[in-house]
């Protein structure tokens, strides 16, 4: 039972509604005590009033006939029922007259009115006083009275009963019990709607996060529909899901191709020197070992491609930046690259006028644009029939762009995102040496000088665009 | 030559020894950079050979050492980092070439010999001969056997640099960090087709080869 309580005062819930119902008791009490104070003082002010009134008939009464007309009258009223107390008491406060029986000695030594409610007995008139005065009780009733002195030294109380104020105490007693009721009703209400609808739906959503942690990577977390704040949350989550999902996928994609891409020469590698091994002459030995030596420089390569595109993307040092001369770049890529380009029957051509400046590194470009011109020699070379590449340079408003188009076979358009993608080598272009990072490597160095790497071009063809942000450039 | 490696990988260090010693030169080897630096001080080395990492003091600091207290014998730089800033790095604290393993023992070589060299004063020459090939430096101008050969500005740095270093293996990287001022690996035979363009210049009409390839390693100038 403790268990259980102590359990569901760990559902936020609980605690709202516990809080809620604290609250709402100490406003509930302290209005109604204020409201009760604020009615007893009016109703006492009431008794006092009439009170007075009485005191005052009663002076005048004894102003007209002395003492003996006082008796009479009091003894009178003490008749008649009604809440009022009438005693007349000779100086030593021994009760003459009146309908009192018997009272706090005290009460009678003090002149004015009495400072607290004092109790008192009747005279017993049980039928008429229930009538009247609902309080059933038996024994000594609580009264409030003014004592007089009379000229002759008498003693004169007049008070009323206070039985009606008591009853407007139940009144008020009953009104807090309904009060508490109604309030232990709401928080039930408030735990019901916040715990059973509201907080119900975070249970859900780390009920869907630890199925996800569990391993189930493709789970989402459940949206409601309500496009509230819990939606928003759950939304917010799945899209941080989603990424999550896309960057392990990526990473699960690049270790495939890594692993494919080093195996494949790998193996290449070992089964000539186990080729080697098994044939016995000189040449042949030195053949594969020559063959072994290219092997392996070319995976040194990609390791050193990938070393360098990791190190671009994790933030390289940007000590090595300058202000360099595009221009200067493209002219003379093109001139190292022309001879070779002319060998397989491309015609590659610059058009780039002087002065593009940027702020970067120069050997970075320079050996990206090698990269890609290189592939655009090699795809365009014996593709169509006027195989060219051209490399060009512009200013477009506030970047400078360097584009390589060739005629070569192009890209696709659907395969146009994964082509830059790390190790992602197109079908068509794993019968081609390289280590498929050419573009990836051009990609991470267009992010370090915060540029892009963009491709284009209407197949067949393919324009691979460096575009550079010209805005910290010196003018020329 | 005399050589000084100072490397702390024993078995690379062996390896390079042996190979020093095939190719006719005396190789000594320090296993740390405080005997490296200890050594290296005498002066006695024509080039010194220097691993950046290296235990009880490192490569740099060893170069800078040195460089500070007037020693400037030849250095080159090994290092398992081959960024540009690596590079740049190397060469501030007084290197002269750099080379970044794993590399073939031919670039290795081909580089100190030539900066053995360096330490001679071929530099102020104006005119290079080599056999009845000739090149005036400040008239940009080349003959053989007296008579004119045009070339073109690329052309004729790339010949300038045979030249300085006739007689000795140029290799690929060389001519292409020397003449074209670039450091990554062309990759591809870039600059062979400039080599073979080169070579049906000064070649072409005459009967002797000037312009060698050398197997394995790059290109040599020699009458």
């Amino acid at each position: 039972m403790l268990g259980s309580i102590s359990a569901l005062m760990k559902t936020t819930a609980a605690r709202l509604s516990a809080l809620y119902l604290l609250l709402f008791a100490i406003c509930a009490v302290g209005l109604v005590f204020y409201m009760g104070s604020l009615t007893m003082r009016m109703l006492t002010g009431q008794i006092q009033d009439t009170v007075s009134e009485e005191v005052l008939s009663l002076g005048r009464a004894y102003q007209r006939g002395g003492l003996t007309t006082l008796v009479r009258v009091v003894e009178g009223r003490s008749r008649q029922p009604g809440a009022y107390l009438y005693i007349i008491a000779d100086p030593t406060g021994r009760i003459l007259g009146g309908n009192v029986q018997s009272l706090e000695p005290q009460v009678l030594g003090a002149e004015g009115w009495t400072e607290r409610p004092f109790s008192y007995e009747r005279y017993g008139e049980p039928e008429t006083r229930t009538a009247d005065v609902p309080t059933a009780r038996e024994g000594p009733h609580m009264a409030m009275a003014v004592v007089v002195r009379l000229p002759n030294q008498m003693i004169l109380l007049v008070g009323r009963d206070l039985g009606e104020p008591e009853r407007f105490g139940n009144v008020i007693r009953r009104a807090l019990i309904v009060a508490f009721g109604m309030m232990g009703l709401g928080a039930l209400a408030i735990w019901f709607l916040v715990g059973r609808r509201a907080l119900k739906r975070i249970d859900n959503i780390s009920d869907a996060s630890r199925r996800i942690m569990g391993g189930d990577l493709s789970g989402r977390l459940p949206v409601a529909g309500a496009g509230d704040e819990f939606d928003r949350l759950s939304q917010n989550l799945n899209e941080m899901l989603a990424r999550i999902g896309a960057l392990n996928e990526g990473l699960k994609q690049v270790s495939d191709n890594i692993a494919h891409d080093l195996k494949t020469p790998l193996t290449r590698l070992r089964n000539r020197a186990e080729a080697a091994l098994a044939r016995g002459n000189e040449p042949q030995h030195r053949a594969a070992l020559e063959a072994t030596i290219a092997e392996s420089d070319q995976l040194i390569r990609t390791f050193n491609a990938i070393l360098m595109i990791s190190r671009l993307e994790s933030g390289y040092s940007a000590e090595n930046t300058a202000v360099i001369d595009l221009s200067a770049i493209v002219a003379d890529v093109v001139e190292l690259y022309e001879p070779a380009a002319d060998e397989v029957g491309v015609a590659l051509a610059a058009d780039a006028p002087a002065g593009l400046v940027i702020s970067g590194n120069r050997e970075l470009i320079g050996q990206s644009l090698s990269n890609i011109v290189d592939n655009a020699i090699k795809y365009s070379a014996g593709f169509g029939e006027h195989p060219r590449v051209r490399v060009a340079a512009k200013r477009s408003g506030g970047e400078i762009v360097v584009s390589i188009c060739d005629t070569g076979p192009g890209i696709p358009p659907e395969d146009r995102a994964r082509a830059t993608e790390r190790f992602v080598r197109l079908e068509q272009s794993r019968s081609q040496p390289g280590s498929g990072l050419g573009l990836s490597l051009a990609k991470a160095v267009m992010t370090f000088h915060g540029g892009r790497l963009e491709l284009s071009g209407e197949n067949p063809g393919l324009c691979v665009s460096m575009i550079f942000p010209a805005g910290d450039s010196p003018a020329p | 030559m005399k050589l000084l490696v100072i490397e702390d990988d024993r078995e690379a260090a062996e390896y390079l020894e042996k190979a020093f010693d095939e190719a006719g030169h005396l190789a000594h080897i320090a296993a740390d950079g405080e005997t490296g630096y200890t050594l290296a001080s005498s002066g006695e080395y024509d080039v010194l050979v220097v691993d950046r990492m290296l235990p009880r003091r490192d490569g740099l600091s060893v170069v800078a050492a040195l460089r500070a207290r007037g020693n400037d014998t030849p250095v080159l730089i090994l290092s398992a980092l081959g960024e540009v800033d690596d590079r740049v790095t190397g060469l501030r604290a007084g290197g002269d070439d750099y080379l970044t393993k794993p590399y073939a023992f031919s670039e290795l070589l081909a580089r100190v010999e030539v900066l053995k060299k360096r330490g001679g004063s071929k530099d102020v020459e104006t005119v290079y001969r080599v056999g009845d090939l000739e090149l005036d430096r400040l008239s940009h101008s080349v003959k053989r056997a007296g008579k004119e050969i045009v070339l073109q500005p690329r052309e004729f740095r790339l010949l300038e640099y045979l030249m300085r270093h006739a007689g000795q293996v140029v290799t690929r990287t060389m001519l292409l960090e020397n003449v074209w001022d670039y450091h990554f690996d062309p990759q591809t035979n870039v600059i062979d087709v400039h080599i073979s363009r080169l070579r049906s210049k000064i070649e072409k009409e005459f009967d002797t080869p000037v312009l060698h390839t050398v197997r394995g390693a790059g290109y040599m100038l020699k009458a």
